[in-house]
């Protein structure tokens, strides 16, 4: 297996998410959060979920990064630079220790597309064996989300329109 | 934001050329959701995002205002053709969201949930992007007919 590819991407997402984070100001935090969400659809996009990818870079980095903008322009200037104060010093002890045991158990997870693991062997053959004889559609991603998973798609836009909704209710005020 | 024109020729030319092609590709990928990467949400994404994109170059008297403020009528539409599938389902007499119930005369059921995939990807596309003009409106507090209204009255 070949890491070429791997290790550059993996280096880049984690300095974009890094820098997001550290940048003190919020414009160049939104900017390099874009970058960071196009990093991490090549990432999806090479992994083999194209439809993830596909939905991270536009969502994450073309919506999400005009509405952190919309939102940052009417901000007042002094608010979207901001100063951090040191972490404490619990905190740099602990989550170095705590990462170190999320790659500890990583190690325990399925390789990446093996056969018997437990993700490929519960339901996962039944769509890709069925969804083109049931619903006549060559993509199982949208056979899944739109036929067999039907009801939670159907909330999931009932949460988009309550986000509209929210921001609505929220953010615009008439002029009397 | 959304106020005024932009300054630059040259963003609102390539703004004229790019806003029609993200479109055309917003469609395509909504209705080649079933034979290719992409679907409702990302194609809904696209169609609302080309029209935030309208507001932003050419501004609230633009060409695109008038597309974006329609929409913005249309709230809550796509959920309502998403659940009035549902319920077309239960009148055919099966369950909520089963599409092979639809009752469409000539087709099999694989047919009608081809058929019912493809009004429910609607739906959400139109939720998606009435949702994404409608926040970028309330972000930028005008009350969509170009008046500031963010002062506080």
């Amino acid at each position: 297996m070949s890491y070429s590819f791997e290790l550059p991407l993996l280096v880049l997402v984690i300095m974009t998410a890094g820098s997001a984070i550290l940048v003190t100001d919020l414009i160049s935090s939104v900017f390099i959060l874009g970058s960071y969400s196009f990093f991490l659809a090549l990432v999806w996009a090479w992994l083999g979920a194209v439809d993830v990818a596909f939905v991270e870079a536009v969502v994450g980095a073309g919506l999400a990064t005009v509405f952190f903008l919309l939102a940052l322009f009417r901000t007042a200037p002094k608010d979207t630079i901001i100063r951090r104060s040191r972490p404490p010093i619990g905190a740099i002890i602990s989550l170095p220790i705590l990462g170190l045991l999320l790659l500890y158990a990583a190690a325990d997870l399925p390789a990446f597309g093996d056969p018997q693991s437990p993700a490929s062997t519960h339901v996962s053959p039944f769509y890709l064996e069925n969804s083109l004889r049931d619903t006549q559609t060559p993509n199982v991603v949208t056979a899944v989300l739109m036929d067999y998973r039907a009801l939670d798609t159907m909330l999931e836009t009932g949460v988009i329109f309550t986000a509209g909704l929210a921001c609505w209710l929220l953010l615009r005020r008439k002029v009397a | 934001m959304i106020h005024s024109s932009h300054d630059s020729v040259i963003v609102r030319r390539s703004g004229s050329f790019l806003i029609p092609l993200v479109q055309l590709f917003g469609l395509y990928v909504l209705f080649f959701g079933q034979y290719g990467p992409g679907g409702g949400f990302v194609g809904g994404v696209m169609l609302g995002a080309s029209l935030i994109a309208g507001l932003l170059i050419f501004g609230p008297e633009g060409p695109h205002a008038v597309a974006a403020k329609t929409a913005l009528e249309g709230d809550g539409l796509g959920l309502i053709i998403f659940v009035g599938v549902g319920g077309l389902c239960l009148i055919g007499g099966g369950e909520f969201l089963n599409y092979s119930n639809l009752e469409i005369p000539g087709l099999d059921s694989p047919s009608r949930r081809h058929v019912g995939i493809i009004v429910t990807q609607i739906g959400v596309a139109l939720d998606i992007s009435v949702a994404a003009v409608s926040i970028a409106y309330s972000l930028s507090a005008s009350d969509g007919n170009g008046e500031n209204g963010g002062a506080d009255a």
